[in-house]
């Protein structure tokens, strides 16, 4: 797992739980604005069906370069924007390598099974297989 | 003594007008001494961006359903949780939530099998409150402790389950309020939901299809009038105040709006809501299906 990635989830883990909630909130306000070129083509993103809020990504690979990613996220659905969030921080700017390493089931050791329902966890795998099939993709392009 | 009920002609022309309040009405009677506001979201941390000042936030999963069995919490979790938020027995809840009110109608059926008498609804919910630009606030209120009794939960009267629903088949009417693709079989869930939750799709036999999104004005999610209700589900779908009912969907949640719909608005005497819904029939073994 990316290193990134690694100290958000421990930061999860070693949060009291009554604060955990708090602090995916405090990842939900941080989510950065989507950059000019994607505010102008809403096309070319995509819908992350397994969410229950409207949440469409975007992924950047190209050869030599850092990854990008990009999410756009209501703020009125803060659970699904702060799970956006927490793969943004974790894993923008990571290399193709290490965002494939990423486990499926990083976010259990995050510690949010009690606070948030398996239906909305599923959310946040639905974002995480969509960034790596972009990654795939684009790595074997 | 309850809080004065809403005069709003609207509300009045329902069954249990005493049942439904209005925003305006909220609006002047917030910090009313025996009032609680109690918010019920679909997303957990909806309370914390912003809620109306001094509503105690109701989670559906993590305090109304039991930690480890599919059930609601026992009599001595759900008194804790009222003394937590302030409630005592005499005390007006007025409840309200995202998406139409659906998770603020399953908190106050789910408050109703506990027999606390003055449960209320917001009429069009968080939605509609924030649209007209009432005032929120993201302080969360710390109420003073109540000592609430501990009081036997009541599944008898307005629950369902799985063995009386098979026997209901044929002898009463059944309302399905999921979308149409659901009670085609087409869906396993919500429409735009992940598809995952029930092994097989359709509807319990002889059920009507009557989406709780009927009952409902699409503008601003407030309830549709009382004579508009009473063409949907008496008229058109040719059901009586007496009739023994039971309203499903997939975990109870859109079925506790069409429960509140029909109990408080129309005045139902004999509604029941089956909360084990799709996501237990359709993955149950040997129960029987309809698809279209």
């Amino acid at each position: 797992m990316r290193d990134a990635l690694h100290e958000i989830v421990e930061e999860f883990a070693d949060t009291p739980k009554e604060f955990r909630l708090m602090l995916l909130l405090e990842f939900a306000n941080g989510l950065p604005p989507l950059p000019q070129h994607l505010i102008d083509d809403p096309d070319a993103m995509e819908p992350v069906e397994e969410c229950t809020a409207p949440i469409f990504l975007a992924v950047d690979v190209v050869p030599g370069e850092p990854v990008r990613i990009y999410f756009d996220a209501p703020q009125d659905a803060p659970t699904s924007r702060g799970f956006a969030a927490v793969l943004h921080a974790g894993l923008d700017g990571g290399t193709p390598e290490e965002i494939l390493s990423t486990p499926n089931d990083f976010y259990l050791s995050m510690d949010l099974d009690d606070l948030v329902t398996p239906l909305r966890m599923r959310g946040l795998t639905g974002m995480l297989a969509r960034v790596k099939r972009h990654v795939a993709a684009g790595m074997s392009a | 003594m309850p809080v004065e009920f809403d005069a709003d002609p609207k509300i009045q022309a329902y069954a249990h007008p005493e049942r439904l309040v209005t925003t305006e009405w909220l609006e002047a009677r917030l910090g009313t001494p025996g009032l609680v506001v109690a918010e019920s979201d679909e997303d957990v941390l909806l309370y914390n961006t912003g809620h109306i000042p001094g509503a105690v936030k109701i989670d559906w999963h993590t305090d109304l359903n039991d930690p480890l069995t599919r059930d609601y919490v026992d009599a001595e979790a759900f008194a804790a949780l009222m003394s937590a938020k302030g409630i005592t027995p005499d005390t007006t809840i007025v409840f309200y939530g995202d998406q139409s009110n659906w998770w603020a109608a399953y908190a106050l059926w789910v408050t109703s099998l506990f027999g606390h008498a003055d449960v209320r609804l917001l009429d069009g919910g968080r939605k509609k409150w924030i649209d007209e630009g009432r005032p929120v606030t993201t302080e969360v209120a710390v109420p003073a402790a109540t000592q609430y009794p501990v009081t036997p939960r009541n599944d008898s009267v307005i629950r369902a389950y799985r063995e009386q629903v098979l026997a209901h088949i044929g002898n009463g009417p059944l309302i399905d309020v999921r979308s149409p693709g659901e009670y085609s079989g087409e869906l396993l869930h919500m429409p735009e939901y992940p598809q995952e939750g029930a092994l097989r799709g359709g509807h319990i036999p002889t059920a009507s299809s009557v989406p709780w999104r009927r009952a409902a004005n699409e503008a601003d999610g407030t309830f549709l009038p009382f004579d508009q209700l009473k063409a949907i589900y008496q008229d058109e779908i040719g059901l009586t105040p007496d009739d023994d009912v039971v309203a499903y969907c997939r975990i109870g949640e859109r079925s506790s709006h069409t429960w509140f719909a029909l109990t408080h608005l129309l005045g139902f005497t004999n509604v029941r809501n089956y909360d084990g819904s799709w996501v237990e029939w359709g993955n149950t073994v040997r129960v029987p299906i309809e698809k279209p």
